[in-house]
This record gives structure tokens, C-alpha cells and sequence, in this order.
């Protein structure tokens, strides 16, 4: 059967994507650059090679899932939708401008962000459960939830981890952009998750470390996951770099905070041109 | 109740294939029927309540009616953060049922008394708030919410509780009753209380009506229009805390209609709730209640 399912296919540049996210930031006087930055390679490994949508039909209920559960993550998917052509140069440069309906967190009535996010270990639990519908209803579709390290700390993640290895939910990708920060800081020090490959190992995951910048090890790793015949629940544990791709942010937390100004969004731009 | 309520729900499930049901891994005796007959829509999520409400809320992303079954503060207070984001920003079709309202696992402490769930849930937009007084009642709202698209709450008692109305009632949705007949006061009971009041022998007299009022949330506005032009007084009770339930929901919509032109007086109200206080002993629900001053 043909299936109108199917990944973008295109090549997604991420200095492309990065590039937007800072025209974004610039232009609506966002915060949250390290944490989008940190992502990029991950959405846009995931939306090339492995997402599978229906183009003609962006709510094709047998679409693959994206769940953004890091919601301040958000210009990573933003910039996404603009190579899509689902977003255009307005909807970018009037980033938080009146009636612009793109919000600062990740929000399911934005068209194409399938759960809402912001609020932190939301997005996994509800990813669960539409992972439990699916198994249910025999599909095959997949459901990538990601999250940040920091979101860890949430008790709710855990219930829902727990959940998912019990229910075998094995179409269930579970993905942490471990950029090593939190809010105020790094979060060996606020509040030590210690190895989350070993910890999803004993949650009854089967896990896979990669670097979550290096593009083809991204690519082979979730490779790996989708093919996988091991009925246990998916993670992939990305080790990231907070505001990845511009010098002066990357491990400099204030950029969770910052906003740009016109020497500093000069010179990121300088460092982002293609 | 909660038979009553499960038994309805069976015979819903049995029409529509859309209904699921989940449990915090309580129900003990109560759902049991419901797992042996519809094994695929049934799970026991664990003590889990966030997740319980979060994978609620992905099944009915993926088209279920899902009823979320605990107790009291579990499916509610516990993880209210979920049913406000997850469930009700989006809309979805989840219907919290918490067993266990206000003292009906009296002797169990304070963890099991359900006395603050109108309060917080009625804030919550597109929420509805339900309390049924008899079983008639509950099997009504079990089946309107079985139809519904959208959050919903029912408070259900416990057990043993006798029907107040002669025979089953559409599931028409948040309605009134009026049981008896009355001019110069009106008696509003929400949930359990209508047990309590409904064989008071001041009725007898003629002068006071009773009302059954099972839906906290929406209120019949055109409903309280006429109470307002009918009656001198209006005694409502709930089996909640004196802020932010049934007669906070009646003292507001009297005030609003009034503000708006639409009533030229506004009736007495005395409102009969628990007075912003926690029991620290323990007791059966009657003694309770009576303990906080609950009664006609």
C-alpha cells in the first residue's frame, strides 16, 4: 500500500533552523535561546528521517507524534515549521507582536504542536497515553516525546516511565536533550539525576547515549530504536550543549534568560551565517 | 451510588465503544464488572494520579470518552495542574468521578473527606461540577456524560443511599428538580444533603419548597431568575466548605443577575456548608456533618 505517510525527506540545516530561531528571539524579544539551541539537531534529525505525516493533511490521524515536552524549547519546532512552509516570514518576524498565535511555550493549538508543554512533565504523560491508544488500536505509529534533563526532576516523569514499561508501550520514544542545565543552573549541583541511561535501564527501557549534535550518530541511533524488535519502551539520551552553535552562549545558563540586544544579535548572527 | 454509577456506565459502554474507564488502583468490589467485560477499555493505571489524568488525556486525544474513577482528593486536588492543562485547555473528553464526597469515608481522616473539590474545579473553564443526590441522579449525569464531548466532574457519595425520585430521569444535563411545593423559602440541596433534608417534616407545612440541585456548575441562571421572583428566602446545602461551592456558585449568580438588571430584588440566602474548618476527629458521615453544623 502507498501510504501518504512519510518524513520530510529534505535536508534540514541546522544553522538554518538556528538562524531563524535567533530571528525569532530578536524579533519578539524571546528568552529560552540556550534551550532551543540545544535541541536543533534533534527535531531536525527527527522531522527529516523519521517523523512520518501526511504533508497534504497535517492532522491525518495516522501521523507519527512529536511531543515537545521541554515546551521552552519551542523556536526549535517554530523554525521547523517554517522550512514546511507551515509558518511564513511574517508569523517569524511578528514573533509575540498582537495577535501573532505563536506563544513563547510549546501550545497544542498552535497547528502542528501536538501536545502542550510549558508546563514541565506534561507532555510525556499525555504522550503515554496516545501511545497506550495506539497500541490498542494495533498501529504501528510513532510517538517521540522530548523532554529536557532539567524536566527529570518532575514526578510525574516517572510515573508515566513506569507506566510505559509496564504496558511494553515499545512505540514509545522517550528522548532527553540532557544539556547538563536547568533554570538557575546546572543541575548536578540543584538536584542530581546522576546517569539517566542507567535510570531508564532499570525503568525497564531499552536506552541508547549518543551525541546530540552529531547528526549521523543521531540519525543511526534513532535508526536503531525504530527498527528495534525489543518490546521494551524506547529513550535516547542525548548529551547536548545549552545554547549550542553561538560561542558566547553554549554552557553560559544566562542565555535562559537573556535577551538580545543589537551587538549580541549581531554578532550570533555573524557566527550563524551560512 | 457508585453501583449505580458503574452499572449505568456498563450499559453506556455496551452502545459506545468510545467509553474507557481508568482507576487509580481504588474500586475494590466496584469495577470489577467492567474490566471482565470490556478487558480493552479498562486499565488500572496505578497510584498514580498525575499520569492517571495526563494518559486520560492522550486517550481522548485519540477519540475516547475516558472516565478517570479514585477517590475524593486523588482524581482532583492531587492532580489538579493536569485537569486544568491537559484535560481542559484542550477540551478533551475526560470525566473525573471521585467516590467519596465530602464525609462519607468520615472515619478515615481528612485525607478521605472531600469537602474543597466544587471550590477549585469550578474555576476551571469549560469544567462541569456535578454532585448527585440519589441514584436516579447519578444514573442521569453518568449517561449525559457518557454523550458529552469535554471535561466533566461527578461527585459521588458512597453506598446505601435511597432514590428520592420515583422513577429514572432523562439525561438532559444540569437541570433542577423541584421535589416539593412551597411559598416563602426555598431549600436548595446539592448532593448528599438531599438525603438528609428530603423527609424533614417542615415540609408538611407547605411553606417551604425543595429543590434538588445536583450541578454546582453551569448554574440555571433563568432557573434562579424565578427563585429570585418567587420566594423571600433561599437555604442551600452543601457538603463543602462555606467558600467557593454551591452557595458561593448561587450568592454569585443572584449578585451577577441582579447587577445586570435582570432580578429587581435578590432573596435572603443562607448558606448551610462546612465553616472553613478541617475535622481533626474522627466519625461516621452523619456525625460529622452534624459536627460542622450541616442541617436544616
Amino acid at each position: 500500500m502507498n501510504s501518504p505517510l512519510k518524513p520530510w525527506g529534505k535536508q534540514i540545516d541546522a544553522r538554518s533552523l538556528r538562524r531563524t530561531i535567533l530571528q525569532m528571539a530578536w524579533a519578539g524579544g524571546s528568552v529560552h535561546l540556550g534551550s532551543s539551541f540545544s535541541l536543533v539537531e534533534l527535531v531536525a534529525v527527527l522531522y527529516q528521517h523519521f517523523i512520518r505525516l501526511n504533508w497534504a493533511d497535517r492532522n491525518d490521524d495516522a501521523r507519527d507524534i512529536l511531543a515537545l515536552s521541554k515546551g521552552h524549547g519551542v523556536m526549535a519546532l517554530y523554525a521547523c515549521f517554517r522550512e514546511f512552509g507551515w509558518l511564513n516570514d511574517a508569523d517569524i518576524q511578528g514573533y509575540f507582536s498582537p495577535k501573532n498565535h505563536l506563544k513563547g511555550l510549546s501550545s497544542a493549538h498552535v497547528p502542528g504542536i501536538e501536545v502542550s508543554g510549558g508546563s514541565l512533565g506534561h507532555g510525556i504523560t499525555v504522550s503515554t497515553g496516545m501511545a497506550l491508544a495506539s497500541k490498542l488500536k494495533g498501529s504501528d505509529r510513532r510517538v517521540f516525546a522530548l523532554l529536557g534533563d532539567g524536566e527529570m526532576n518532575e514526578g510525574s516523569v516517572w510515573e508515566s516511565l513506569l507506566f510505559a514499561a509496564h504496558h511494553q508501550l515499545n512505540r514509545l520514544f522517550v528522548i532527553v536533550d540532557s544539556n547538563r542545565f536547568q533554570a538557575m543552573g546546572e543541575s548536578s549541583l540543584i538536584l542530581n539525576m546522576g546517569s539517566l541511561k542507567q535510570k531508564f535501564e532499570a525503568f525497564g527501557f531499552e536506552v541508547i547515549e549518543v551525541d546530540g549534535h552529531n547528526v549521523a550518530d543521531l540519525q543511526n541511533a534513532f535508526e536503531r530504536l525504530v527498527t528495534s524488535t525489543d518490546p521494551r519502551p524506547k529513550a535516547l539520551v542525548a548529551h547536548t550543549i545549552k545554547g549550542k552553535g553561538v560561542s558566547f552562549m553554549e554552557n553560559n545558563n544566562d542565555w535562559h534568560y537573556l535577551r538580545l540586544t543589537e551587538e549580541t544579535y549581531q554578532a550570533a548572527l555573524g557566527e550563524l551565517s551560512p | 451510588m457508585r453501583s449505580t454509577f458503574l452499572s449505568t456506565l456498563l450499559d453506556v459502554a455496551k452502545h459506545n465503544d468510545k467509553i474507557f474507564l481508568l482507576c487509580g488502583d481504588l474500586g475494590y468490589s466496584v469495577l470489577e464488572p467492567f474490566a471482565a467485560a470490556f478487558p480493552q477499555r479498562f486499565l488500572n493505571v496505578g497510584i498514580a494520579e498525575q499520569n492517571m489524568i495526563a494518559v486520560a488525556s492522550g486517550l481522548a486525544k485519540e477519540g475516547y470518552n475516558v472516565f478517570v474513577y479514585s477517590l475524593g482528593n486523588f482524581p482532583t486536588l492531587r492532580c489538579l495542574e493536569q485537569i486544568r492543562y491537559d484535560v481542559c485547555y484542550h477540551n478533551l473528553s475526560v470525566k473525573v468521578v471521585a467516590v467519596g464526597g465530602g464525609y462519607s469515608y468520615g472515619p478515615l481522616g481528612t485525607s478521605h473527606h472531600t469537602t474543597e473539590d466544587f471550590g477549585v474545579l469550578r474555576t476551571l473553564p469549560r469544567m462541569r461540577v456535578a454532585a448527585p443526590g440519589d441514584p436516579h441522579e447519578t444514573a442521569a449525569i453518568t449517561r449525559y456524560y457518557g454523550s458529552l464531548a469535554g471535561p466533566g466532574y461527578l461527585r459521588l457519595n458512597k453506598t446505601g443511599e435511597f432514590c428520592v425520585h420515583p422513577q429514572s430521569l432523562e439525561p438532559v444535563g444540569p437541570t433542577t428538580y423541584c421535589l416539593k411545593k412551597g411559598k416563602t423559602t426555598a431549600v436548595l440541596a446539592n448532593g448528599s444533603m438531599l438525603q438528609d433534608v428530603f423527609q424533614d417534616p417542615r415540609f408538611e407545612l407547605n411553606q417551604w419548597a425543595l429543590f434538588s440541585v445536583p450541578f454546582v456548575k453551569p448554574m440555571d441562571l433563568d432557573w434562579l431568575v424565578g427563585l429570585a421572583q418567587e420566594f423571600e428566602e433561599l437555604i442551600s446545602l452543601e457538603e463543602h466548605q462555606l467558600s467557593c461551592g454551591f452557595g458561593s456558585a448561587l450568592a454569585e449568580g443572584l449578585m451577577d443577575l441582579y447587577s445586570q438588571g435582570k432580578i429587581s430584588r435578590v432573596p435572603r440566602l443562607k448558606r448551610v456548608a462546612i465553616p472553613d474548618v478541617f475535622v481533626e476527629h474522627s466519625g461516621s458521615q452523619a456525625y460529622l456533618k452534624a459536627t460542622v453544623g450541616l442541617k436544616l
